[in-house]
Parts: C-alpha cells; structure tokens; sequence
C-alpha cells in the first residue's frame, strides 16, 4: 500500500503492532496483523441500516476492514435524515443497504460493501456462516460458533453485548431482559377508567377500530398512513374530552400506534463504538472481549454499567444438546418410529413434530385433542409424509409432564437429504 | 500470526444445517403435554392439526353462574411466546363483567401480568376462573358488572336469560348451552 493509506491507518496498526499490559491472552504483535484484516478472508456482515447500522458500517470502514455486507429490508425514509447520515433527500424510497453500501464505498476506497435488501429470515444458515463475525443492530440470530456483537439503543439509553456459543448467554437466554413490544394496558383501564391521552389511542386502536372498520372490512392499521393516524386521533381525542384528559396531537398518536421510541444520534454513535470496537478485538485478539454485557444510559450523567450474564441452562436455543440420529428406512412407518422411542429412548407417549424445509409439520400427539385427527399418519411411510434425512425431529412424551422437546435427527438410509 | 484463516475454516465446517423449528413453537409442542386432560370443563380443538400455534378452546363451567354454558375462545400464539402472551378472544357473545360484547377477554395473564414462566394451560385456567368468579372491579362490560355488584339474583337471571338464547337490556344473545 501507498505511504498516504499507510499514515491514515497509523491507529488502527498502533493497536496491532505494540504490545501491552491490557492486551489478550495470547496476543502477539504482528505487522503482517494488519494486512490480515485489510483481506477478503475478514468478512463481517452488519445487521440492520438504519441509525445504529449506519454508525456502525462506518465506524467498521474505518477501522480498516474491506469486506463488509450489510443486510436490511427497509426503504429510506424522510424521518431517518435526522441521523442515519449515508443517506440524503433524493435517497427517500431506494434500500437502505443498498444506498449505504454506495456512500461508504465511495467514501472509503478500498472499502467494499455487498449490500442485501430483504428480511434476515430469507437468508439460508449458510448465508451466515460466511462471516467471520456479525454485528447487529437488531435482535436475535441463532446460536453458532459465530462471535456475534449486538447492540441496541432506545433514546438515551443503550447496549453492547457478546455473544459467543457455549461460552456467554446467547439472546434467548437473556431474552426476558428486554421489555415486551406490547404496549400492555389492561383493556379494563382502556375500556373505562382512561387517565392518559396514549390510553384514549389505544381505546381506538384496539376496540374502536374493529368494530368501526373506517377504511374497510378488516383493514388493518397502517400506522404509516396518515389518514389511519388521523381517524384514531379524532376519536381518541373525543375521548379525551369526555374524560377531562390531555389530547393527543398527531405525533403522539402515530408515535402510540407505531410503538415509536424517539431516536437520539449521540446514542447510536457511542453504542455503535462500543460495538465495532468489540468486533476489531473478536476478530485480531489483540485485547480481551467485553465480558459480557454493557448498558449505558445518558438520561442523568452519563453511566455505563458492565455484567457478566450467565447462560440460562435450560435455554430453549442454546441449551440443547444436539440432535441424536435416529436410522430408518423410507419405506418404514412413522408407527415404526413410535415404536423404537418406546423401546429404546425411554418413551410411553410419544408426540412428534417435525420441520420440513422451512414448515412445521404436525406428524402425531399422543394428546386426547389431537390424536384422532392425526391417527392416519401412524400407517404412513416416512417417505409419504415428507420427511427427508437429515429433518429435525421434535419429541415430547405426553406421560412426561413438563418435559422439553428432545431433538433427532433423521438418518434415512435409502433417502433423499434435506 | 493471526489464526484468521482457522476461524474462518471453523465456521464454515460447524453442524451441517438443517431447518430448525422456532423456540415458540417447541415451547407450544411442550406445553400442550402439560395440559390438564382430567379437566372435563375444558376442551381443546384443533382446526389444522399442522398449525399448533392456531386453535379453539370450548370452557364449560360445572359450577356457578355459567353452568350449563359452553363458550368457545380462539388462541393465536406468536413467534414471540413465551414472551408474548397468546391472543385469547371470546367467539361465543356472552353476559359477563369481564368479557366485551365483542369478545375482548379482561384477564391480567394475558396483558400486564403475562410472565414466560406461564404457560397455555395457566391461560387456561385463568379463564375457567373467570366464569367460577366474575370480577366486577375490572370491568369491560360495565352494566353487566353494575348488575353483578347491586343485585346478584338479577345478574343470575340476566346470565341464565343470554345462555337459553334472549334479551338482556337491549342486546340479543344466542343461545349457548351445553347439549
């Protein structure tokens, strides 16, 4: 490289070739560290475009790293320009990562972003295991040996946290952390004894609008539609006059009916690096990773407090041992497959669901309310109803009350793989 | 040097993939084991056996004020159980303090009292309580709770009139008795 890319990357190559006594365990200081970032082989995907995701695709092109990816379904918005600032007025309507990866491209060179316009879900697993790390913006990805760093903001309050496999909680674990999305007045308070202008819009929204129907038989709320905003706060507003209380203007109405959380950029950035900071160290080691949680919150004073969560051993994601293989034949019975999980895993009752390629599939309960309607099923080959080796299979024993799913895997002989 | 390329071959070789069902949908296969089958005032009906996240329940209280009554309630669990509490909604139009003419269920397990550690079956049970304890204090029907606070016996008439199928007030109510 030039002598000029040399000198702007003077800080970066600072922390990679001095050691220190802060550093990581077994940390090594290395020119050749440095180049190793600057490769393709370093690939790190952000998730989410919006005011954390684009702190944080800068802050990651600035420190050096040259394949990035950066995935978001959305399309931009007049409201975003506030601070998600890779994006301009006559951007309103494009992709967000698509307009994203164009700006850092264009302000970074060498830097090169492969933008992914659609839902995290569309994406198969191996999309994800490309990556060396994934920094998110948003919530859960699954468990896997990926180092995943994710950060969230809401106002003047944030977080940053690792997540690693096996070693730290991962986002199901710690799930019960983060408040629901429901707005949770009891219906009662709604329905009768109001006291604040967001119950009055939460009355219309609920209970009014159903029964209403105003733009049509079982058209939903857009809360993106300003005349949807406009019929639920004329009427929360007539409420709010009987009652004596406050009524709401059309921000605060839309901000009830989209759950909205005002954004503040000071918060996005301080988050994003403590993210990406988190991400140079996973990826070179050269000091040791946040252990494991960090709030931070700027609301009074600025605190920022460090836990180190436990894992939840009975997690629902990670807290699974994995699958164990089941062998068959297609052309054997899914009766015969009963029939082995009584005699030789333990079972008096088994109920079994499946996934197959993406749905869920009911295959028996053993349960008085399901088991005529799926008693067809027992006569079934493996092969009829779909199942492929390699398909998950989900146990419980009705005879066992309380217990969890127990995974299997699929190992057919003569079948066809998933 | 940098054991980047170890990382990388790492992630790549890790458990071939398969589809996986969701962690709300295990938590529902669970749960349904639990449920409490000796109840004989409670059933449960699958519409399409697939979809267990979608499904009926018929209450029919062998005590109280509702005895004799069948009322059905529709469950929509989420992808985000066990954080979100399921959608309970009434199907069945009935007189009572805690449930609207539009079938909207006051119960506090299923707003600001849901906790993940609850389950379908403490839904459920919630539920049968309603019909054992009407609770005037928390009231989406407001006259039907006026009725059940000043004067009993004429709330006990009022719910026996809506089950045979009648008027109480203004509104109709079909019949639903138990066969």
């Amino acid at each position: 490289s030039s002598p000029g890319t040399d000198n702007r990357w003077r800080h970066v190559r600072r922390l990679l070739e001095r050691a220190g006594p802060l550093g990581g365990p077994e940390f090594e200081p290395d020119p050749e560290l440095f180049s190793a970032i600057r490769s393709d082989l370093v690939q790190i995907l952000v998730v989410g475009a919006g005011g954390l995701g684009c702190e944080m695709l800068k802050d990651l092109a600035l420190s050096g790293f040259v394949n990035l990816h950066l995935i978001d379904m959305d399309t931009i918005d007049l409201s975003n320009l506030n601070r998600q600032f890779l994006f301009r007025p006559k951007d309103i309507g494009r992709p967000k990562a698509v307009v994203a990866a164009e700006f850092v491209e264009r302000r970074v060179s060498g830097c090169r972003v492969t933008p992914h316009f659609g839902k995290l879900e569309d994406k198969p697993l191996e999309f994800y295991k490309q990556f060396m790390c994934i920094v998110c913006g948003l919530d859960s990805v699954q468990a896997s040996v990926i180092p995943l760093i994710d950060g969230g903001t809401q106002g003047f309050q944030g977080h940053c946290r690792v997540v690693r496999a096996h070693a730290t909680p991962c986002l199901e674990c710690t799930a019960d952390l983060y408040s629901s999305t429901q707005q949770g007045f009891p219906l009662c308070t709604l329905a009768h004894t109001p006291r604040l202008p967001e119950h009055c819009i939460e009355f219309a929204r609920i209970m009014q609008w159903p029964q209403e129907w105003p733009f049509g038989e079982e058209v939903p709320v857009d809360g993106d539609d300003p005349h949807h905003v406009d019929w639920i706060r004329t009427e929360a507003c007539k409420r709010a006059r009987q009652f004596g209380i406050r009524e709401p203007d059309f921000r605060l109405t839309q901000g009830v009916v989209k759950h909205i959380i005002p954004a503040v950029a000071s918060t996005n950035a301080v988050i994003s690096a403590q993210c990406v900071t988190e991400v140079f160290k996973a990826i070179t080691g050269c000091y040791p990773l946040l252990n494991n949680f960090a709030n931070f919150s700027d609301i009074e004073g600025v605190a920022v407090n460090v836990v180190p969560l436990e894992r939840n051993p009975q997690c629902d994601v990670c807290g699974q041992p994995p699958p164990k293989p089941l062998t068959f034949n297609s052309r054997d019975s899914l009766q015969t497959v009963i029939n082995q999980l009584k005699s030789e895993h333990g079972m008096t009752r088994p109920s079994l669901t499946a996934c197959v390629e993406g749905r869920d599939v009911t295959l028996y309960m053993d349960l008085s309310f399901l088991r005529d309607q799926l008693a067809d099923n027992l006569d079934k080959s493996l092969a009829e109803l779909g199942l492929l080796s390699n398909t998950v299979l989900n146990v419980t024993d009705s005879a066992q009350s309380g217990m969890k799913p127990v995974t299997f895997v699929l190992n057919l002989e003569d079948g066809m793989e998933t | 040097m940098l054991n980047l390329h170890k990382k990388s071959q790492e992630n790549k070789n890790s458990n071939k993939s398969t589809s996986k069902s969701s962690p709300a949908y295990l938590r529902v296969q669970k749960d349904l084991s639990d449920i409490d089958t000796k109840n004989h005032c409670t059933r449960l009906t699958y519409p399409n056996p697939n979809d267990l996240m979608n499904f009926k329940l018929a209450i029919a209280p062998d005590e109280g004020f509702y005895k004799g009554g069948l009322f059905i309630f529709n469950f929509h669990v989420t992808d985000q159980y066990p954080h979100e509490a399921p959608k309970v909604k009434c199907e069945t139009k009935v007189y009572h303090p805690n449930i609207d003419l539009e079938g909207n269920v006051c119960l506090n397990v299923l707003r600001e009292d849901w906790k993940p550690v609850l389950s379908i079956n403490s839904v459920i049970y919630g539920l049968q309580l309603l019909f054992q304890e009407p609770n005037p204090d928390d009231p989406l029907n407001r006259e039907a709770a006026e009725v059940l606070k000043s004067n009993r016996r004429l709330f006990e008439q009022n719910v026996l009139r809506s089950m045979r199928g009648g008027y109480v007030g203004e509104e109709y109510f079909e019949k639903c008795l138990l066969k």
